[in-house]
């Protein structure tokens, strides 16, 4: 049963919330497959125990730079 | 017992604290225009009512976050807390680097108060238009606000300070609105956001290691590592993708 106007209202809800964790769909989608890589992977690799987590960091902190830098760069070409 | 965490409590503040205060600023910004527009008694009866909701949603599902076991927290929140930070880094850097513009508390003011006039008078006490968007406003902002405080908090148990953080930037930004009566556009915002995107990329970098059994170097204490690593990360990305400056007052 729909109220007139409650379908677009939670709608637009919804939107706002989703919209708080992804704005750039490619940046998101990035992040969430490395974590998943490095959350199957890095805990069974047998590496020593500090370079797991750097992993980690060095993989999210490179996608972040690639994001900005790669928009920066096509903003540039326009 | 354990005793206060202070790698933990002390960064949990500042975030809470520096994000709050971007948030309440934002918000009150279009609270003032619907004040100062369309009257005081909608603008701050939608305000409260928003604030009466977001307190309701946190008695909900506060409670309920102690009962989930702290691997599936620092996991669910961590995840949530990286798409949340970077996506707020990346567009501090892209602002920084004058790729999109900045965002002008003044010029959205008016935006906002130009669309109020143009909406048709109300005809009963309460100004439905006012109500709304005051509502509208103060609730999206208010769920950023409840969710970096559970998120920096919930996971490390620091939901205390956290919230202290969130309230003292709720007060500040209270005070400024009650003494200035217009929009705050001195205040820095990029800046704090690029402090804030930098802060939470690291609570949900350190947390989602926890989540996946990592053990940190420095344990506790390679939070600050994070921060200044993705500080030094997020500087390199502003000089490499620095183009010409964009004027600020567009939206966003």
């Amino acid at each position: 049963m729909a109220m007139p106007g409650g379908g677009s209202m939670l709608g637009g809800a919804v939107r706002e919330v989703f919209g708080l964790f992804v704005d750039d769909a490619a940046l998101a989608l990035a992040i969430v497959v490395w974590l998943l890589v490095a959350g199957v992977a890095l805990p069974h690799l047998g590496l020593p125990a500090a370079l797991p987590p750097v992993a980690l960091f060095v993989g999210l902190a490179t996608i972040l730079a690639v994001s900005a830098v790669r928009r920066g760069r096509a903003s540039g070409r326009r | 017992m354990e005793g206060v965490n202070w790698a933990h409590a002390g960064a949990a503040v500042l975030a809470a604290f520096l994000a709050s205060l971007v948030e309440c600023l934002e918000a009150l910004t279009v609270v003032l225009a619907v004040g100062a527009v369309r009257g005081w008694r909608g603008a701050l009866g939608g305000a409260g009512l928003a604030l009466l909701a977001l307190l309701a949603l946190v008695l909900l599902f506060g409670p309920g976050l102690a009962r989930i076991p702290i691997t599936w927290v620092q996991l669910g929140v961590g995840c949530l807390l990286l798409l949340f930070g970077m996506r707020w880094l990346r567009k501090a850097i892209l602002r920084s680097a004058g790729v999109i513009p900045l965002r002008d508390e003044a010029a959205a003011y008016e935006r906002e108060a130009a669309r109020l006039r143009g909406d048709p008078a109300s005809a009963g006490a309460w100004d439905g238009v006012a109500l709304a968007t005051a509502f509208k406003i103060t609730m999206i902002e208010g769920i950023e606000v409840v969710f970096i405080v559970i998120a920096v908090g919930s996971a490390g148990r620091m939901l205390v300070p956290a919230g202290l953080g969130a309230a003292a930037a709720l007060g500040v930004v209270l005070l400024l609105g009650l003494l200035l009566h217009r929009p705050i556009s001195a205040i820095p915002e990029n800046l704090l956001k690029f402090g804030v995107g930098v802060l939470l990329a690291a609570f949900g970098t350190f947390w989602v290691g926890e989540g996946f059994g990592l053990r940190w170097p420095g344990a506790d204490w390679s939070l600050p590592g994070l921060v200044v690593g993705y500080l030094l990360v997020a500087i390199g990305a502003v000089l490499a993708s620095r183009v010409d400056a964009v004027p600020a007052g567009a939206r966003g």
